[in-house]
């Protein structure tokens, strides 16, 4: 049985693509066999950060529809062959995806696929609901910042009531987590929440701090996941993530300002 | 008082500032999830009854839920109206 993931967060801009390109790919790179879904129906955009963009003849819809199968759908990554990527339709029809169609799609990757990434349009509809629905757990990506909070914490109350475990009585969606574009030297300033001021309010299972880097615009421009840019700072802690979703014990980074030597401050790291 | 606090600025961050809104904020809409659902129609259909008796402003009841560790409180406020107004 594989274990289905969502990447989720209610408010737009906040980092899920980028989160659910970088954490498929490190769970594949591991070893472990991952599908990675784009669930924003209409506006599809995870084939372009994984830059598989070109490659795209069928869809998630297409898929749902019986117009073809999964394996005619599923885009093999070229960088790894453990990950497998299923875009969204690029289709206006609102009630293109159905719980039904979505649910049968799910259980079949999960004979094959250890992991399912389900990456949530923004927005509390139809696509939010669906990449949530199903899951085992919710990676909540969060900026520190008075809006992404919020949207957050109602996030946590539609996992907590709207999902298929919560209507079948079963075991809570396990909740992590992410906070991304953080800057310790804003938070040092105090123009910016903290980590322990995010889990104060939010009360969740940190997975990891992932800092505002140039890398990941790089790194969507060029169509690669940020995790395959070891050197980057946002690489790394996204590598740090997925180590400690596996079970390693990771210490955590990124949170305080790096104390740069000389030589650092000479030739600036990315 | 120091040379040294005159430059420092008494005004609270603006990081704090942003906590202590979403604290309040969070506080109060999970509050207001954890509400039974049925809370807006009784609040409806209690305001037709009074109504057949007393004519109350639309606005004159409220009600409110209020749930601790062992007991859950329903509570209900409406504000009868002067005498002139009764029926």
């Amino acid at each position: 049985m594989a274990r289905i993931i969502v990447v989720t967060s209610g408010k737009g801009g906040v980092g899920k693509t980028t989160t659910s390109a970088a954490i498929a790919m490190g769970l594949a790179k591991k070893g472990h066999k991952t599908a990675v879904i784009d669930f924003d129906v209409g506006l599809r955009n995870l084939d372009l950060i994984m830059g598989c963009e070109r490659r795209v003849v069928y869809d998630f819809v297409n898929v749902i529809n019986g117009e073809a199968t999964l394996r005619q759908a599923l885009i093999k990554d070229k960088r790894c062959n453990q990950l497998f990527i299923l875009p969204a339709s690029q289709t206006r029809d609102k009630d293109a995806l159905t719980k039904e169609g979505v649910g049968k799609i799910l259980e079949e990757l999960s004979k094959e696929f250890k992991y399912i990434v389900c990456d949530s349009p923004a927005g509390i509809e139809r696509g939010a609901n669906l990449a949530m629905y199903f899951a085992d757990d919710a990676f909540v990506v969060t900026n520190p910042e008075v809006a992404s909070v919020r949207d957050s914490d109602r996030m946590l109350g539609i996992l907590a009531s709207k999902s298929r475990r919560a209507e079948q009585g079963e075991e809570a969606i396990t909740e992590y987590l992410l906070l991304s574009r953080y800057s310790p030297k804003r938070v040092k300033l105090g123009e910016m929440l903290s980590v322990e001021d995010v889990q104060d309010i939010l009360s969740l299972h940190l997975l990891g701090v992932i800092p505002e880097s140039k890398s990941v615009l790089n790194a969507s421009n060029s169509g690669t996941p940020v995790i395959l840019d070891e050197e980057s700072n946002a690489g790394q802690a996204y590598a740090d993530v997925v180590a400690r979703y596996l079970g390693e014990d990771v210490p955590h980074r990124f949170i305080n300002e790096e104390k740069k030597g000389l030589f650092g401050k000479l030739f600036r790291s990315r | 008082m120091s040379l040294l606090d005159y430059f420092k600025s008494s005004k609270p961050s603006s990081a704090s500032l942003a906590k202590e809104r979403l604290q309040i904020l969070v506080a109060h809409e999970r509050a207001s999830r954890n509400q039974p659902s049925y809370l807006p129609k009784l609040q409806q259909e209690l305001l037709a009854v009074i109504r057949k008796y007393v004519n109350v402003e639309q606005d004159a009841i409220s009600v409110n839920f209020e749930q601790d560790d062992n007991q859950e409180v329903l509570e209900l406020n409406i504000v009868l109206p002067d005498d002139a107004n009764k029926k």
